[in-house]
């Protein structure tokens, strides 16, 4: 897992390293000349231009040494250096974009958008689940019914709408011809202000609504499919002969067994919506890491870039593993004899 | 896994309601192609980003089908062309051009301008006038084409809003009932008692006298400016959406196809290859597996677009690197079966190559399992092109859906109420997913015999 993080780590880097490079290089060209110009001293000392532009053209090259900008970006110890410093989450500074505290170190900017993804995410989610395994239940219930044959079309035809696509017209629908939400999700009021929870709340109800919608008819569907092989088991018909009521086996019985695979399907989806949040993100104007992303990508700041794609990285690493876990957990015949 | 035959597949296809509607739809969708393909210019598609092509059309209006369904009949944004009548009276040419139009709308058209393309020589005299459904013949400008000693060609605008048009139609103060103090096409297509729409045809001519010599009509158009537009409207930079959107149908299933066809051949063959060798080669081949697996997609196609390039061709490139990984794992542990199978072990002691054991033995075997899958993993490749194109970050020279839908955010098409503009593009996306989900959903439950219940 370790080695996959780092294989991440080394393509986006190997991908925006040039540009990066000489990004850096005219930021100090830049900073050599303001600082020279400014003393005024240093000026006044020279009487010849190309002289000048000599000794500032020196004074360049030096800084581009002493940080070692001097080597390409693909060099070892280059390379290893920018890497051990992802590795600790010292991203560095942002170029452009800025956290709404006025920070413009890439760490902190990204801690601070991320509560809000995983809360939009993590609740949406949750959502989709339970309305998921519930409705999944009652279909695989009474195979062929109307709710067993309205589900599966449901999941099929929302499945192929794009998420965006939906946000678009949710906000067109709900917050212009019917002005009952708010377009923009970033509320207005600051973020230290004791009702900007409730304003975020109130926010997030759009968004949250469009990927519920989205996301649930696949989810009982899945659940559907899960459950149809599980209550043709032996165990179950054992059940029934003893008699006991088809609701009970289905919803206690059949539901139990059926959960290591639910479970480890809702730790991966979780982690691939955070994917999935740069669009989302956008559309709705959600302040998360989503937005983040995709703000940083217009106006190409490198360090965002890198330090949002690490993240991403190791949450969705991080949730695969924890996917694993579970299913051993949920699953005794995952575990292994010792 | 049992092997199914193809005429099996196909007897149970035909009985499928779901596969079979999502082939009409295909079928729709590959119709709609090459009609696009065949009947609009290859210019026009070109050209999507050229507003000069676009300057006649209007901007952001709805669909002209809304005047069906409404009441209230909206003016249509209409160019017309001119029918061209010539004669000659005492060494004097004259060129008619007429525009004809029937005006049946509930509202004033917005304006209206004359496009015109002469070539002549010396003086000329234009002369325009509106004969009205009531019979009343109004003169509404007279000006001349500019004197040229030599054959010359001349483009001429002649608007509505010329200050000119006012003044000559204040002579027929008198028999209108009402102030005057509003637009000349307020004027000339009102009623005489009160500032009313007066419906029925009206007839725009534009006379252009010429001595010794008539002037040559190169091309002639009048714009009666409306507010709706074609089969789909328009959008803010003027351009047909139905153009885009016929556009956008060969492009998707282009893309969705390419990239699905793309990554199944790529991950049939390396699933296929490392479970056949097994042991080492399969463990680095499944651990290189794992490690695409584990790479966030869209942060990295969005990173792959910015840096190196956001052509259409290399973007289904990007695509099918990520999309490959799945059906690799499923084959891969299909071939593990199949390679203990007898026929396979035969082969192999009768030293055939392995190359031709995978591509004559296995692979068949698998065929059926691939077709399913390339149709299912259509969708997620339009709608992962069509979100990119949203992002901005695809190919802007060709009019994609998601591109229409990137403009149509850019331009606050949600917070002004631009539905038409919102609205099909999504539908389009969807329909064309769906007709691939119900094909491969349909082929699914037909060779994978866990699912036939």
């Amino acid at each position: 897992m370790f080695g996959v993080l780092m294989i991440t780590l080394l393509l986006t880097i190997s991908l925006v390293g040039s540009n990066m490079d000489t990004i850096l290089k005219q930021g100090i060209i830049y900073q050599v000349r303001a600082e020279i110009t400014e003393n005024t001293s240093i000026v006044q000392g020279f009487n010849d231009p190309e002289e000048f532009e000599k000794f500032v053209q020196q004074k360049i090259d030096e800084r581009i040494k002493t940080l070692g900008l001097d080597t390409p970006w693909y060099s070892p110890q280059r390379l290893g250096y920018t890497m051990y410093k992802i590795l600790i989450l010292d991203f560095g500074n942002a170029t452009f974009l800025i956290s709404d505290s006025g920070s413009s170190n890439v760490g902190e900017i990204i801690f601070e958008k991320m509560p809000k993804t995983i809360l939009l995410f993590t609740t949406a989610t949750i959502i989709i689940s339970i309305i998921g395994i519930v409705l999944g239940a009652a279909s695989s219930n009474k195979i062929g019914s109307k709710i067993d044959r309205m589900t599966s079309t449901f999941a099929v035809i929302s499945s192929s709408f794009p998420v965006w696509w939906v946000g678009m017209l949710m906000i067109f629908v709900f917050a212009f011809v019917y002005q009952i939400f708010p377009a923009r999700a970033t509320p207005n009021i600051a973020s230290d202000d004791p009702g900007y929870f409730l304003a975020l709340l109130y926010h997030m109800t759009l968004p949250v609504i469009t990927i519920v919608l989205i996301g649930f008819g696949a989810w009982a569907y899945l659940v559907r499919n899960f459950m149809v092989g599980i209550m043709q088991e032996d165990f179950i018909t054992a059940k029934k002969t003893m008699g006991i009521s088809k609701k009970k086996i289905v919803y206690s019985h059949a539901l139990r067994n059926a959960a290591p695979p639910i479970v480890t399907i809702l730790a991966l989806s979780l982690s691939g919506s955070l994917g999935g949040a740069i669009i989302t993100e956008a559309v709705f104007d959600w302040p998360g890491m989503g937005r983040l992303y995709f703000e940083a990508i217009s106006v190409m700041d490198l360090p965002v870039i890198i330090g949002s794609t690490y993240i991403l990285t190791v949450l969705f690493l991080v949730s695969i593993f924890i996917a694993d876990l579970l299913y051993g957990y949920f699953d005794p015949r995952v575990r292994t004899s010792n | 896994m049992s092997s199914v035959s193809t005429n099996e597949i196909k007897r149970e296809f035909l009985k499928s309601k779901m596969g079979l509607t999502g082939v009409f739809i295909l079928l729709g969708l590959v119709l709609v192609s090459i009609i696009t393909i065949s009947t609009i210019p290859v210019s026009t598609f070109q050209e999507w980003n050229n507003p000069e092509k676009w300057i006649l059309y209007p901007k952001t209006s709805v669909p002209s089908w809304v005047n069906l369904l409404s009441s209230e009949k909206i003016p249509e944004h209409k160019i017309i062309d001119a029918e061209i009548f010539e004669s000659n009276k005492d060494e004097i040419f004259l060129v008619s051009q007429q525009f004809g139009v029937s005006f049946e709308y509930d509202d004033f058209p917005s304006d209206f301008i004359f496009v015109t393309k002469t070539k002549y020589s010396d003086s000329h005299l234009v002369q325009i006038k509106v004969i009205r459904p009531d019979g009343i013949i109004l003169e509404i400008l007279s000006t001349s084409l500019p004197h040229s000693e030599i054959d010359t060609i001349h483009n001429q605008r002649y608007f509505s809003t010329d200050s000119m048009i006012k003044k000559n139609l204040n002579a027929y103060k008198d028999k209108f009932q009402f102030d005057f103090s509003i637009g000349a096409t307020e004027i000339i297509f009102s009623d005489l008692n009160e500032n009313q729409v007066q419906k029925g045809n009206y007839i725009f001519i534009m006379d252009t006298y010429g001595i010794g010599e008539p002037a040559q009509v190169l091309e002639s158009k009048m714009i009666l400016g409306g507010k709706t537009f074609g089969l789909m409207g328009t959008d803010e930079l003027r351009r047909d959406l139905a153009v885009g959107l016929l556009w956008g149908t060969p492009l998707a299933l282009f893309i969705g196809i390419s990239v699905s066809i793309g990554s199944v051949v790529v991950g049939l063959v390396y699933g296929v290859y490392s479970g056949y060798k097994g042991k080492k080669t399969d463990e680095a081949m499944m651990r290189f597996n794992d490690v695409i697996y584990a790479l966030p997609a869209l942060p990295f196609l969005i990173i792959l677009a910015v840096t190196i390039s956001n052509s259409i061709f290399l973007m289904i490139g990007f695509l099918m690197i990520f999309s490959w990984v799945g059906i690799a794992k499923v084959s891969r542990s299909m071939s593990l079966q199949i390679k203990t199978r007898q026929y396979v072990e035969a082969a192999k002691i009768m030293g055939q190559k392995d190359s031709k054991i995978i591509f004559r033995h296995i692979i068949p075997q698998l065929l059926p399992y691939a077709f399913a899958s390339i149709a299912i993993s259509v969708p997620a490749a339009i709608t992962t092109e069509a979100g990119l194109s949203f992002l901005g970050l695809g190919d802007p020279s060709f009019p994609t859906w998601g591109q229409i839908l990137h403009d149509a955010n850019t331009y606050g098409a949600t917070a002004q109420g631009f539905w038409w503009w919102i609205v099909p593009p999504g539908i389009l996306i969807a329909i064309t997913g769906l007709a691939f989900v119900f094909i491969g959903n349909a082929l699914d439950v037909i060779v994978n015999p866990k699912l036939k219940r």
